[in-house]
């Protein structure tokens, strides 16, 4: 029902077969960290299912624990308590070296500040996941040609970082997200450093793979402009969810689920 | 992520700042390239060293008057013991030493020679007519002292090469002219050839030979209380290799005789051949190498404690970058290999360079001092780039695993 409904979506993309099961899965995650004696409740049980396909921008204002959800999803961090499923698989206690597997193949990231290495060229960036990965210099190289197209890039591949405009270094970021053909990119307000009309090319960009490529998208963002090009906006809030609601802007595609597998169909405002 | 991707982003990281990766090398290079000048040079005056001895010929013996080793003689209680004239013809006699061919006694000083206006101070040797048979070739110019002379104590004198060449004119005829020693009138009646330096180091060209009776009584004068000539050595070349022991014996059986040293009671000389001597000289090239060594070493340290502190620097500087290596997928020995390779290659590099530098310091030397070549050995090469790579794995590994244990979401933020 609802399930195969998701999966005839989830089939645009490359991955047919386990289109229905969530990428992201958390139920009551926590995290809590000290500052001196101060206790942090950065996160106070968050339940929240994303589903393959889908295009998510989680919002909130400072503090509010968005960047600490990120960190977790994005398996840069393990939460304290609660349990989270990356594409199936529980990571929340895993060590620090399963946990750079875990990124090097399944999730690629989009930072503000693009991250790349200076002085390094654009090509050599993008290949950089798939050192890591462990994947010879000849299908690296095919491979970055391949997403540096991708991402309308492919003539300034010999370009170091410092020769490029700020939205095309955000897409040689994109494209260095991509290479590793991960089910799952998280982009952390990615168009913060750029001015409105490269803005609108990236968020194009990431439409764009999206719908043709099926590839699971989440945003953390201020900005009301990038969540207008997603399916569904997650609000968090003190550590929790405070709302989770289908974006009726991004009409354009199917409906989709509303979030935790939980209460259906929209979570009430918490606490 | 294989070894060679690892190297050649360490190789990439260290050319981006080419002028810190040589300076941090500088420390490296200087430590290495004194460890490879000091081992070369110090091989290569061994080696001298071996080559001045054995030139004068492996089966010569040095008896010298007391004990060479063992406490101050007033301690043993009697006299210092003194070898004479008499002790050297005695060895010279073959019934009693037969294994000996030729002994030349020698006593030793430091003399003025003058002659017009020029003068010099020079050493003397006082020798009879066999010091040439045993120690030299013949006289480039006229004779050598002969035996007469020392019968007579002729006041006539023999000049090494270079005090001819301060005293004549190069073209002078020296023969039957007549120099001042300490103000005495002594007839020049030779002329030694080059020779360079001669038995431990002393420079046989800038010295006169003399008559021993001559030097003894008018330049020195010492003699015992019977009136025989006290010599300084006694040089005695044996037969052959394989009867040094035998001669050695010989000689001493026939002293201690001579001196009247009972049963029990201690020589009062020694009898020294090639092999003591090289040994004593090695002992002591030894200790002096271990010296410079040590210096070298420390050089060495400070070096590596250079590296440790620009990979820290460095680590700080790149957090971000170790930040996002982190989150696309780098485990923590990667960033601790990449870190680590960056140290070793530095300090191999360094390590590399100082030995070309400290061989070149080396050849130069070579070029610069005669009759001297330095010895660049493959051992010390070897040793020089495994311990210049054990340097920099070491003071690479803090710096390292600081950055391996880096946490990527505060790298990522780092400004």
């Amino acid at each position: 029902m609802l399930n195969r409904f998701l999966g005839g979506n989830g089939a645009n993309g490359s991955e047919p077969p386990a289109a229905d099961s969530p990428v992201i899965e958390t139920i009551g995650l926590t995290k809590t960290y000290t500052m001196g004696d101060v206790e942090v409740h950065a996160l106070q049980g968050v339940d929240m299912t994303v589903r393959i396909g889908e295009m998510v921008a989680i919002m909130g204002p400072s503090g509010s624990g968005k960047s600490t959800l990120m960190n977790i999803i994005g398996c840069l961090d393990v939460p304290s308590s609660g349990l989270y499923r990356l594409d199936g698989t529980d990571v929340s206690m895993l060590d620090d070296n399963a946990l750079a597997e875990i990124r090097s193949l399944k999730v690629g990231y989009v930072f503000q500040n693009f991250n790349l290495l200076p002085r390094t060229t654009a090509q050599a960036n993008v290949e950089l996941p798939l050192l890591y990965a462990g994947i010879g210099g000849r299908e690296r190289r095919r491979r970055a040609d391949d997403v540096l197209r991708t991402v309308r890039l492919d003539h300034r591949s010999d370009h170091k970082p410092n020769e490029l405009s700020g939205g095309q270094q955000q897409r040689v970021a994109i494209a260095r997200a991509l290479i590793n053909r991960p089910q799952l990119i998280l982009a952390d307000e990615p168009t913060g450093n750029l001015d409105t009309r490269n803005s609108v090319g990236i968020m194009e960009l990431f439409k764009q793979l999206n719908e043709e490529r099926g590839i699971t998208i989440v945003f953390v963002t201020h900005n009301p402009e990038v969540a207008a090009y997603c399916d569904r906006v997650v609000r968090v809030r003190d550590g929790l969810i405070e709302s989770d609601e289908r974006n009726p802007s991004a009409g354009s595609k199917a409906p989709q689920s509303q979030a935790a597998p939980g209460p259906p169909p929209s979570q009430p405002p918490s606490r | 992520m294989n070894f060679y991707e690892a190297v050649r982003v360490a190789m990439l990281a260290l050319a981006a700042n080419k002028l810190r990766s040589g300076l941090t090398m500088l420390g490296i290079i200087i430590g290495v390239g004194a460890v490879i000048a000091l081992l070369s040079i110090g091989r290569g005056v061994e080696r001298f060293f071996v080559e001045q001895f054995t030139s004068l010929g492996t089966n010569l013996l040095y008896i010298f008057p007391g004990q060479l080793s063992g406490g101050p003689p007033q301690e043993r209680g009697r006299d210092v013991g003194v070898l004479t004239l008499s002790d050297s013809y005695a060895i010279a006699n073959p019934l009693r030493v037969p294994d000996v061919l030729a002994v030349a006694p020698e006593v030793t000083g430091r003399v003025v020679v003058a002659r017009g206006s020029s003068d010099m101070e020079v050493s003397v040797s006082g020798v009879t007519a066999s010091y040439q048979d045993a120690l030299l070739g013949d006289a480039a110019i006229g004779a050598f002292v002969g035996e007469t002379d020392v019968q007579e104590r002729g006041r006539v004198v023999v000049l090494g090469s270079d005090v001819f060449g301060s005293l004549f004119e190069p073209n002078e005829d020296p023969l039957d002219q007549t120099i001042r020693v300490n103000n005495i009138l002594f007839r020049v009646i030779g002329v030694m050839e080059e020779r360079g330096a001669g038995i431990g180091g002393a420079n046989l060209d800038e010295t006169v030979f003399v008559p021993l009776t001559t030097a003894s009584d008018r330049l020195f004068r010492r003699r015992t209380v019977s009136g025989d000539y006290i010599v300084n050595v006694i040089y005695a070349t044996v037969s052959s290799e394989d009867r040094m022991e035998a001669a050695q014996e010989q000689i001493a059986e026939l002293l201690r005789e001579r001196h009247n040293i009972g049963f029990q009671g201690e020589d009062d000389f020694s009898i020294i051949n090639q092999s003591d001597l090289l040994s004593i000289f090695g002992d002591i090239l030894s200790l002096f190498t271990l010296f410079l060594s040590a210096i070298a070493f420390i050089s060495l340290v400070v070096g590596g404690i250079g590296i440790m502190n620009i990979m820290l620097v460095s680590v700080t500087e790149r957090t971000r970058e170790i930040g996002l290596r982190k989150a696309v997928g780098a485990k923590r020995r990667n960033v601790l290999g990449q870190f680590l390779i960056e140290a070793v290659t530095l300090a191999l590099i360094g390590g590399i360079l100082g030995i070309i530098l400290g061989g070149g310091g080396a050849l130069a030397a070579t070029s610069f001092i005669d009759n001297f070549s330095a010895v660049v050995g493959i051992d010390a090469i070897v040793i020089a780039v495994l311990f210049s790579m054990a340097v920099g794995l070491f003071f690479g590994i803090y710096p390292a695993y600081r950055a391996s244990r880096l946490n990527p979401i505060d790298a990522l933020r780092y400004e």
